[in-house]
């Protein structure tokens, strides 16, 4: 029955933790190796103009909807200038206003973003827009047009796509000629489409945006998109070449016919983008993007306590990947091993003096100390007197082996002092007590054992994508101690067994 | 690996993780434990249930209490050490005999003399806990020093040859002889080297020993053979040794008890966790004996049923088994 009890509570934390673990993986885009990064996009708009006498409001459209993108964060920097974010007819808009302020002035506004495959087109399907209010004689230019396209087309993409090879013939027709002879620049040929997509009853509108690309971009124009509604969604046209398509990593920045910019109570009003790519973890990434969607897992996140404690945890949550090494190599294998968790507290130690050098030191320090503890047997002291005269004596040799290396030059030697003093001098004074009893062999062998334990211990410990995994998903903490609880139930034969009894299988 | 491990299944083998959580953890609650591991419980609840233990000279329980040590021994030739909490047979110290004229020197089992400074130490140590099973302070018994019965004689080196049996549930279910070898430092302690040997539970007879985890004919120090040795008062010992689940009311046991040439057999201690090399020696698995005594299992059986059942259900069937006549 309590077999049951354990396979159950065993299962139950397997499960909670396998499935917190797979949500935040799957769900929230927790990375499962480290180093995994992401290269996020910081998009600088500066507004430079002069101001006037009076007082000033700057109004910068700025991203909405970025399909292909998830934004990271914004700010603005603008000294003095009340700051507020506006939904207006065109999507977000960003205000700075002030009451007064002299000269040349430099309004920054920044937003980060990184790309989304999941980000798509949330937009509202618009309604068939009115026919437009066209004077003669461009109205009958434009029924021509719309009339000819019609004949040519399929659908809306189809139509389209024939509008804007005759927009943009080398050679257009008199109607087309007509419409664009006042139209010089791409916007102006993206407004004039969409009059005319507008007069055939299609929605369509301009898309401004940035074209993502290269480390570093100074003075980016944003270019000019044609955006059509087929009824189901919206389709992104190239003005210039009538190809169904948007440039790679094409950042929307506006949509629609206002301009980018107005400045109330200035002149000169020049706006540059600058463009900077970086590479963020990609546990930063997820971790903003959790919190900006308010998702709880976040708080519980070991990201967010402060470096320094961070630092703390990502050892300590290594210790139950110890104690599993501990649990397997004693109860499924069968080493003997001073201690239970002795090695395991060896095995930290080992992290910061590494591998070669931490056995070489472990080994002379529980060497010297064991010669010395049998010094100290002659002398038929009490229990806890004696055992507090190993203690000391540990400290002593390991500061003597610190200067001693120092004097050498290795530095290394100094890391004895991570060695955990207590445990170590419990260790001499158990082995020194299996050596009396037992004889050199059995203290040996437990020596040896323990250093086998605490060398896999460190091995598995210092895995550099397992300290990952665990540090960014502590849940799988739950699933090593569902492990650990099912090799408490374990009864078959430890490996050591099979050859210990290997007398009695009959061969 | 897997086939090794099928083949140890078949014969019944029992391992350490099994022995631990299907018996010991099930049968042995850790209230009773004390009952066992204090060899000063034992010896009271032996005493009342009227079995037969070695006499308790003295018992030393704090450091200031070393200095009676002198009184507790008095003229006694040989006496026994031990810490009331040792395990596996640490920090006994068996003195056979003293020096006739300097009467403060004490001749070991080994033939090494110490000073009673010396001794006292030992007990200083045993007292402040160096021997117990938790590190925690503890007690040192000074007792009886059996003369053991001559029957071992040939196989031992020294020390005192004792037997071990297993009882399940009240069941005598596996026994072996332990003999001290020159390695284990005249102790029965198969973890240091002494020698175990099998015994035939219907005949108390010897079988092949056990060195280590190899299987060994001859005793390694004194060359004779150690199996074909009939155990004396081997009813008796079985009886005694069924009775131990009554007094400790632990269900996986192990009883240790010694054979005096004068006082017959006597429980030395007993034993919450016995080890399974008894299995080695007996050339079979306990788990196959277990479950047959839980087919049969009778709550209200007399422990004289018991040990009968033992000795009409474990012959060893000597065509199986290991071959020792030569």
């Amino acid at each position: 029955m309590k077999q049951q009890y354990v396979y159950g509570l065993a299962a139950l934390l397997a499960i909670v933790g396998l499935s917190v673990f797979v949500y935040k993986w799957q769900v929230l885009d927790f990375p499962l190796t480290r180093n995994q990064e992401t290269p996020v996009y910081t998009i600088e708009s500066s507004i430079r103009f002069d101001s006037g006498p009076g007082s000033i409001k700057v109004n910068l459209l700025i991203p909405t909807l970025t399909p292909g993108f998830r934004m990271l964060n914004e700010n603005s920097v603008s000294r003095g200038y009340g700051f507020s974010l506006n939904y207006g007819s065109g999507g977000r808009e960003a205000q700075w206003t002030i009451r007064r302020a002299d000269g040349s002035q430099t309004i920054y506004y920044r937003i980060s973003v990184y790309e989304d495959e999941g980000i798509n087109q949330s937009d509202t399907t618009p309604p068939f827009p009115p026919p437009p209010v066209i004077n003669e004689p461009f109205k009958t230019a434009v029924d021509v047009i719309v009339a000819d396209v019609k004949e040519q087309s399929a659908d809306t993409a189809s139509f389209t796509a024939e509008l804007i090879r005759r927009m943009t013939d080398a050679s257009p027709d008199p109607n087309v000629e007509l419409l664009l002879s006042n139209a010089t620049t791409r916007a102006e040929l993206v407004d004039s489409i969409t009059t005319i997509l507008a007069s055939a009853r299609i929605p369509a509108r301009m898309v401004h945006g940035i074209e993502l690309q290269g480390r570093q971009q100074r003075n980016v124009e944003p270019v000019t998109w044609l955006e059509v509604h087929d009824g189901d969604q919206w389709r992104y046209f190239n003005p210039m070449t009538g190809e169904e398509n948007l440039p790679e990593r094409f950042l929307v920045w506006w949509r629609g016919n206002e301009p980018l910019i107005s400045v109330e109570g200035g002149s000169n009003v020049q706006v540059e983008f600058a463009v900077q790519e970086n590479h963020l973890d990609a546990v930063a990434i997820a971790e903003t993007q959790v919190a900006q969607q308010g998702a709880h897992a976040i708080d519980f996140s070991l990201y967010s306590l402060p470096i320094q404690t961070q630092a703390v945890y990502s050892v300590l949550l290594m210790i139950p990947i110890g104690a599993l090494i501990m649990v397997i190599l004693r109860n499924i294998v069968g080493i003997d091993a001073f201690g239970t968790f002795m090695p395991v507290l060896i095995a930290l130690a080992f992290r910061e003096t590494k591998l070669v050098w931490g056995v070489i030191l472990f080994s002379v320090l529980v060497a010297l100390g064991l010669s010395i503890r049998f010094l100290l047997e002659k002398l038929r002291l009490l229990l806890v007197p004696r055992l507090s005269a190993v203690l000391i004596v540990v400290v002593i040799l390991m500061l003597l082996i610190s200067l001693v290396s120092h004097r050498l030059g290795m530095e290394t030697g100094l890391s004895v002092a991570l060695f955990p003093m207590v445990i170590i001098a419990m260790t001499i004074e158990r082995m020194s007590v299996v050596w009396e009893e037992r004889g050199p062999v059995d203290a040996m062998r437990a020596g040896a054992g323990s250093l086998l334990v605490a060398i896999t211990a460190y091995v598995f410990m210092g895995l550099p994508w397992l300290e990952h995994l665990i540090f960014t998903f502590p849940e799988l903490l739950l699933v090593i101690l569902s492990l650990v609880l099912l090799a408490g139930r374990y009864t078959g034969y430890r490996l050591l067994e099979l050859s210990r009894f290997k007398a009695l299988t009959g061969q | 690996m897997f086939a090794r491990a099928q083949r140890l299944r078949e014969a019944g083998v029992l391992g350490l993780n099994e022995r631990n959580t299907d018996f010991i953890m099930r049968l042995n609650p850790r209230r009773l434990y004390p009952r066992v591991d204090d060899k000063v419980i034992t010896k009271e609840l032996a005493l009342e249930a009227g079995m037969a233990v070695p006499e308790l000279y003295g018992v030393i329980s704090n450091q200031g209490e070393i200095k009676e040590f002198s009184d507790i021994v008095a003229e006694r030739e040989s006496f026994v050490v031990k810490p009331a909490q040792g395990s596996g047979g640490d920090g006994i110290l068996v003195v056979t005999g003293r020096s006739q004229r300097k009467r403060d020197s004490f001749r070991l089992a080994s033939g090494v003399l110490i000073s009673r400074g010396e001794i006292s130490h030992h007990i200083s140590n045993i007292v402040g806990g160096q021997y117990s099973l938790s590190g925690n302070r503890d007690k040192a018994l000074i007792e009886y020093c059996v003369n053991f019965d001559p029957v071992f004689a040939e196989v031992s080196h020294q020390g005192v040859p004792d037997i071990r049996v297993i009882v399940y549930r009240g069941y005598p279910a596996m026994a072996m002889v332990r003999l001290p070898t020159r390695a284990s430092d005249g102790k029965a302690n198969l973890h240091q080297g002494a020698v175990g040997a099998g015994v035939d539970m219907s005949l108390g007879e010897t079988l092949a020993g056990v060195l280590g985890n190899e299987l060994v004919d001859e005793h390694p120090d004194t060359g004779a053979l150690v199996a074909g040795l009939q155990i004396p008062q081997w009813d008796f010992i079985l009886e005694t040794a069924a009775r131990g689940f009554e007094v400790t009311e632990l269900g996986y046991l192990g009883v240790d008890m010694v054979i005096d040439r004068d006082l017959g057999p006597m429980i030395l201690e007993m034993n919450a966790r016995p080890g399974l090399n008894i299995q080695i020696a007996n050339g079979t698995g306990l788990a196959n004996r277990i479950a047959r005594i839980e087919e049969v299992f009778d709550p209200h059986a007399a422990p004289e049923q018991r040990a009968l059942f033992a000795r009409r259900e474990f012959a060893t069937n000597r065509q199986t088994s290991i071959q020792f006549d030569r």
